[in-house]
This record gives structure tokens, sequence and C-alpha cells, in this order.
């Protein structure tokens, strides 16, 4: 079983404290490529999750077997082949979307905070646990490239949601938002340098905002002068 | 020395033994998945193959199954292709009224651009689309139907008209359009088209003479020598 508060503590951990994307800057190579729109960093980002959930159960269900001197190609080979899977049903049901992210879904495998959280956390935890752990991970990285998918597709081209057809097909064109008619564009924010510049405006703004929280604790504890 | 030799082994195999039961367990979960989602991107693929061959040639040209009806090309010089490339061709009855062509235009300005390219019997392009290509979003990727109609204007090109030296951009005193700052992109599209052109052109009568899809082989050697 699982007592809210640990419950808490990991998802606080994966959203903010140690977010796999601001705070542990791990997994950087698909989030800095694959961010250029809102629906590609979401597809990715989900993706991404599922592997993240499934590896972490299967890694944490099967801990007792494996010994330690083999868990990093064992951790290897479950994430391999879960990636794999996710790989062929995303070829499957949704094939335009897989012709965009390409070869960044076989990419999940090598993405360290999938192997990361399998052998930091997963290896050593219940399933239960190495799960919701998983999830808090997965969702955090997911925000971060949403909102730096959102920001580079605002800045670069003017819309949001572009590209929701090749998931839902050709009726769901009607959602794209064009927020900015009539915008020329702006190349930087859709090339690579786009997406550094992005992650270090999202980098410094939750640097911000963690010390302004820790200001306001230490402003309410009354300190000797 | 023994004992320690043993245990040391006995430990390589006990490992050994559990890496293999995780790899049996991971390939057999692959071979399930595989087996049940197989068909369907088949059936993907092959959608996505045919409604990139019906933007590129307009119906009223066939009533065959287009893509029954693909033929392997040997690699060509003038079509840029290094491997065998696929053709397909359109019938209407039992005459052929055009052919899709797959070429590539090697220097694109993020390497090479994979293009089809539909050509009517007389030589006419019927359509051209990118099928693949590394050039600069928001800058070179104009080239692609769903960005911009820019490739639409080789609709109705051939050898004849334009004449072979108004075959390029404007920018080099062509008649072809390209935007202020990204020509090295159409310049290579242009050309890869033209090519194909002249492919289909040397090679016409060995690509459209034949009426049925089996081909009577002294034939078509006769024909070859012909133009």
């Amino acid at each position: 079983m699982m007592t809210m508060n640990e419950f808490r503590t990991l998802f606080q951990n994966g959203l903010s404290k140690q977010n796999a994307g601001l705070v542990q800057l791990l997994g950087l190579c698909p989030l800095l490529a694959i961010s250029n729109t809102l629906v590609n960093a979401l597809s990715l980002g989900l993706a991404t999750m599922l592997v993240m959930v499934t590896a972490s159960g299967a890694v944490s269900s099967v801990r007792h077997f494996v010994p330690h001197e083999i868990r990093i190609p064992v951790f290897v080979l479950i994430i391999a082949a879960l990636v794999t899977v996710v790989d062929l049903v995303m070829n499957a049901f949704v094939h335009p979307l897989y012709l965009v992210l390409g070869i960044f879904i076989p990419l999940i495998t090598t993405n360290c905070i999938v192997l990361a959280r399998a052998d930091a956390f997963a290896s050593k935890n219940r399933p239960l646990h190495s799960v919701v752990d998983a999830m808090a991970m997965g969702l955090g990285l997911t925000m971060v490239l949403v909102v730096l998918g959102g920001m580079r597709e605002l800045a670069g081209q003017g819309t949001l949601l572009s590209g929701i057809d090749l998931v839902f097909g050709d009726e769901a064109k009607q959602f794209v938002l064009h927020v900015l008619p009539n915008y020329q564009g702006f190349l930087l924010a859709i090339l690579p340098p786009g997406a550094f510049i992005a992650l270090g405006l999202l980098i410094a703004a939750h640097n911000w905002q963690k010390a302004r929280a820790e200001r306001r604790v230490h402003a309410a504890a009354p300190m000797p002068a | 020395m023994i004992p320690q030799i043993k245990a040391a082994g006995s430990n390589a195999l006990r490992t050994g033994t559990i890496l293999f039961v995780f790899a049996l367990v991971a390939t057999a979960l692959l071979a399930f998945t595989f087996a049940r989602t197989e068909p369907t991107i088949e059936r993907s693929r092959q959608a996505e193959k045919l409604s990139l061959l019906t933007q590129v040639l307009p119906p009223a040209l066939y009533d065959n199954d287009l893509l029954a009806s693909q033929q392997t090309l040997p690699p060509h010089e003038l079509l840029g292709t290094r491997q065998p490339t696929a053709m397909w061709i359109a019938r209407r009855g039992e005459t052929i009224t055009a052919v899709v062509l797959e070429a590539i235009a090697p220097d694109g300005y993020g390497g090479s651009i994979d293009l089809v390219v539909g050509i009517d019997v007389d030589g006419t392009v019927t359509g051209v689309r990118v099928t693949a290509h590394r050039e600069t979003p928001g800058l070179g990727d104009y080239i692609v139907r769903s960005k911009s109609p820019w490739i639409e204007q080789f609709v109705g090109k051939s050898l004849v008209s334009p004449e072979t030296k108004r075959w390029k951009v404007v920018k080099d005193g062509g008649q072809f359009d390209a935007r202020a700052g990204a020509t090295i992109t159409p310049r290579a599209v242009v050309k890869a088209v033209r090519g194909a052109l002249d492919y289909f052109a040397r090679h016409r009568a060995a690509l459209v003479a034949p009426p049925a899809p089996e081909k009577p082989k002294p034939v078509k050697q006769l024909k070859e020598k012909t133009p």
C-alpha cells in the first residue's frame, strides 16, 4: 500500500523538484528535436511516459530475479522491447504521426531518464511506487515538452495544435488555432537553437520561482537579525 | 583454486540463463506485437503510397489498380538514383496513359530530395510531389505541397515547353519561380524533374510501348532500337 504522503512526495519530485527536463536535464535529445510543435511534443511526451510507466512496473516486478551484475542489460532489454512495441503500435494506428516523429520513437530507448528511473527507483521499490514514480516523472517531462512545443510553435508559426490532423484525421484540421493571423513566422524558434533558448527561459523561470518560494519561507520564519 | 573457478562458472551460467530467459520473453512479446500490427501497418503504407500516386495523376488518366502496376527500374543517372526504384503505370482500358517515376535530386540544400514525378505518354508532367527532404523548415521546405503550392507549377510542363534553356529557376534565367533566400532547393528540384522527363523521353519506347503487362522480350528489344 501507499500512503498519501509518499504519493505526494513522488509527484512533487516528478513535476517540480526533480523534474527530468528542468532540473535533472535528462533526455534532452528528443526534448529539443521534437518540441517544434505542440502536437509533436505532446505525442512524444505521452509515448515516453507510457514506456516509462510500463518499464518501471516491469523492472520493479522482476527486481528480485535480476542479479546485480546483469541488471543494466536486463533493464535495457525490457525498455527496448517495450519501445519497439510502442513503435509498432504507433506505426499501425497513428501512421501519419509516426512518420513525423520518425526516428525519435525508437530513440526513446536511449533516453536516459527511462533507464535512470528504472535503475535508481524501480529496481529498489515496490511496483506500485515505481509505477507512480514513473508516471510523475513522465508527466513532468511531458509538461515541459508541451510548454516548450507550445512556445516554439506560437513564436515560430503563430499557430497552436497544427498537425493535429495527423492524429485524428483530416476532420481535426479545424482544431488548429491560428492565434496570430497573417503571421510571417519566426524561423529561429522552429530551428534547434530556438529549442535551446526556449528551454533556457523555462529553466530560468523555474529557478526564479523556486528562489522566490524559498525567500518566502525565510521571510515567514522570523530570523535573528 | 578449482572451487573458485567452479563458483565463477556456475555464477556465469546462472546469470547467462537469466539473461536468456529475459531475452526469450522479450522476443515473444515482440513477435506477438509484430504479428498483430503487421497487417495494419502494411495497409497504412499502401494507403499512403496510393494517396501519393493519386496526387500526381489526374483521375481521368487511369482506371487500373495503380499499386498493382508497380515495376522496378534499374538505377539511372538522369533519375539521380543509385538503387533500383519503383515505377507505376497508369492505364485506361488497355492503353498506357501515364507513368509515375521516382527521382532523386541529389543537390538539395540539406542533401537529397526524393520526388515522385507523374508523366503522361506525351512526355508532359502531370504532377510532382516531394516524398522526403531535409531542407530548412520555414525556408526551403515550400517545395512540399502542404506548405505551399509551389510544386504545382510543373504540371503541364514538358521538354519542349518550356525549351531546354528555360528549364531553370527565374534567377538563372529560366521560368520557374523560387523564393528569395532559398534558390538552391528549387534549383535542385527543377533539375531533377527535367532529368526525369529526359529519362522518360529516352526510354519511352521501353516504358510505354508494350500494351500488355506481360512483355514479349524480342519485341521490346526491337523497339528500344527504333528511337
